[in-house]
């Protein structure tokens, strides 16, 4: 384990963004907390985590994905995949690390998406663990340590100092591009810094809550529910849940006509949309309940169900602060689990 | 560049053939601009075709993989794709990508029975790339029964393979319907649920259904009241997919992708399933 002034800070994130790009969580112009790319005066964000999920940096939000140059009869495909350069995510909590493994289930398992991939290889995360964990948090239901932030790097912040720990070769690599900038030191500080954390986790209003009524082979047991009108009844189908949640990766490919060639796309999309299972010969899912109902039968029982009983929730509540008439997967839960 | 493969990235490929099947059926055949097949598939399998700046759809291979120079499509005009594509000319450049989705168990499952296919209108798109299929290794297969229905006898897909080459084929009966009483038709009229009721199939044997959903639920009731299993009857599902790999969402029903898991299914499977598709 090493460790720095958190003072000295600034000329870590200067010295590791002059060998590799740095992303960080800074403080935007409206007071929320965003990641961006390090530059001379950024300063890290002390808010507890970013509106978006860091999720665009192996997911972004819209990407090319080829183009297109036509001429009479004729298409070419022009392969438009850049060779991508390392970066450094900087912050990462711990809801958000585990996010990417769920992520890596869908993207990485064959045939792997090469987009995805090549981002995924190139990117060190550096996670921090939580010092102030908040009422909407819940990742400790789905077996996630607010205070043991997996990751290439955990750190630990104190009042003054940052403790920093390599869990990969990856990981190892960027302990050594900073070790000019940190020193050898024992875990004991971490240690404390976990035993609050933890202690803060255990008086949280969703410390008590249980996904084990959830998980795989519990379709027949939960789709035709009446439960799902009553929650689904106030829902907008706006589509910010899935847009700020760090799992949601259902994604829409689109082309868009620039008047020299065709560019062929691909961006986020959302199950809460009408248009998302629309055919030319009708719809599969009619109503906002069929769309509410999917997304969560997809991150409690589905997604389980196809990945060894892991759930498609990290518990970040980005959910929870964000929806607009206060429905959300906590909601959900308590209503189908029984309270 | 990078240069690993990527599913999403598509081949180009070159219409050589446009056949009109139907009033709003037409059969386009499909090679790489070298003059070859694009890939390699198996019967009931999928590709998606698209139209650069128009977009991107998924369509059953309606050509058998015993065809080894070229793929056919037969695509009812309903969508913008499918527009764009009842338009389109010989010799016209579009992109190919696939093969996707699960085939029919043809060489297991299949092999030595006698085979049931149940087709209505476009259903009998996918349908013929087994039958095809079936019909190349022959001596495989016991009893080929072939029903199939549409709206009217100009609506009849393939209706020139059909007399021609299945009709002639040994032990091999083709049942055809249409809708509605018709000038120049001689056949049988009526609904495809009630004439395979009427034709009374004995149960030794594997069917095949696809056609539009109402069909498929009164068929299969219709095969049920005969004494068929669920587990000796499969059909083919469609929902609308973007990624054909199972990573996009969309044509998620249960824990299934419909164009990894299917499209193929058997009813017994599809019990599983929530009633989504």
């Amino acid at each position: 384990m090493r460790k720095c002034s958190l003072d000295a800070l600034q000329a870590l994130f200067a010295h590791v963004n002059a060998s590799m790009a740095l992303y960080l969580p800074v403080d935007g112009s409206d007071g929320k907390a965003v990641y961006q790319k390090w530059s001379e005066g950024a300063r890290w964000s002390h808010a507890l985590n970013t509106v978006r999920s860091p999720k665009d940096f192996f997911f972004p939000q819209t990407e090319d994905l080829m183009k297109f140059k036509t001429a009479g009869k004729s298409i070419e495909i022009v392969d438009v995949r850049n060779a991508a350069e390392d970066f450094v995510i900087f912050g990462v909590r711990a809801c958000d690390v585990k996010s990417f493994e769920i992520l890596d289930r869908v993207f990485l398992t064959d045939p792997v998406d090469s987009f995805y991939a090549s981002r995924r290889e190139h990117g060190t995360i550096v996670s921090v663990a939580c010092t102030r964990p908040s009422e909407t948090c819940f990742c400790g239901t789905f077996g996630i340590d607010a205070a043991s932030p997996a990751g290439d790097v955990s750190c630990w912040k104190t009042e003054t100092e940052l403790f920093w720990q390599a869990n990969t070769p990856k990981g190892e690599a960027f302990l050594q591009l900073i070790a000019p900038l940190t020193e050898e030191c024992g875990n004991e500080a971490v240690q404390a810094q976990q035993e609050k954390t933890a202690a803060v986790m255990k008086k949280l209003p969703l410390a008590e809550l249980k996904a084990d009524a959830f998980g795989g082979g519990k379709t027949k047991e939960f789709f035709d529910r009446p439960e799902w009108s009553e929650l689904s009844q106030a829902c907008l189908g706006c589509g910010t849940c899935t847009f700020v949640c760090p799992t949601c990766q259902c994604y829409d490919i689109k082309d868009f006509n620039t008047g020299n060639g065709v560019i062929r796309f691909r961006c986020w999309d959302s199950c809460m949309y009408s248009e998302f299972t629309k055919m030319a010969h009708g719809n599969s899912r009619l109503s906002q309940k069929e769309r509410f109902r999917q997304r969560f039968m997809h991150k409690l029982v589905y997604y389980p169900e196809n990945n060894d009983g892991l759930f498609s929730c990290v518990g970040c509540g980005r959910c929870l602060s964000k929806c607009p008439i206060s429905m959300n997967i906590v909601k959900v839960m308590k209503k189908l689990g029984g309270e | 560049m990078s240069s690993c493969e990527e599913t999403l990235i598509p081949k180009v490929g070159v219409i050589t053939d446009v056949r009109i099947d139907t009033p709003d059926i037409k059969t386009f055949r499909v090679v790489t601009p070298d003059g070859k097949k694009a890939f390699d598939h198996r019967p009931g399998q999928c590709a998606m075709l698209s139209v650069p700046g128009v977009g991107e759809a998924m369509f059953s291979i309606t050509s058998s993989p015993t065809n080894e120079e070229y793929m056919e499509f037969s695509i009812k005009k309903c969508g913008c794709v499918t527009e764009w594509l009842h338009q389109a000319e010989v010799g016209q450049q579009i992109t190919i990508r696939g093969p996707y989705g699960n085939p029919f168990p043809v060489d297991d499952v299949f092999a030595g029975h006698n085979m049931l296919f149940i087709a209505g209108g476009v259903g009998l798109a996918p349908l013929r790339s087994v039958i095809n299929y079936c019909r190349h290794y022959r001596d495989r297969y016991g009893k080929i029964d072939i029903v199939y229905g549409s709206r009217s006898k100009e609506d009849l897909l393939d209706y020139k393979e059909i007399i021609e080459e299945w009709t002639n084929d040994t032990n091999v009966n083709v049942h055809l319907t249409i809708d509605r009483e018709q000038e120049n038709w001689d056949g049988h009229v009526g609904f495809v649920p009630n004439y395979v009721k009427e034709l009374g199939f004995s149960t030794d044997c594997i069917a095949v259904l696809c056609g539009p959903p109402i069909m498929i639920k009164f068929t299969l009731e219709g095969l049920r009241s005969l004494g068929f299993e669920k587990t000796q009857v499969y059909t083919t599902l469609e929902l609308r997919m973007k990624c054909g790999v199972g990573k996009c969402g969309r044509c998620n029903v249960g824990s299934k992708y419909v164009c990894k898991d299917g499209p193929v299914f058997r009813f017994d499977e599809l019990d599983e399933l929530p009633d989504e598709y």
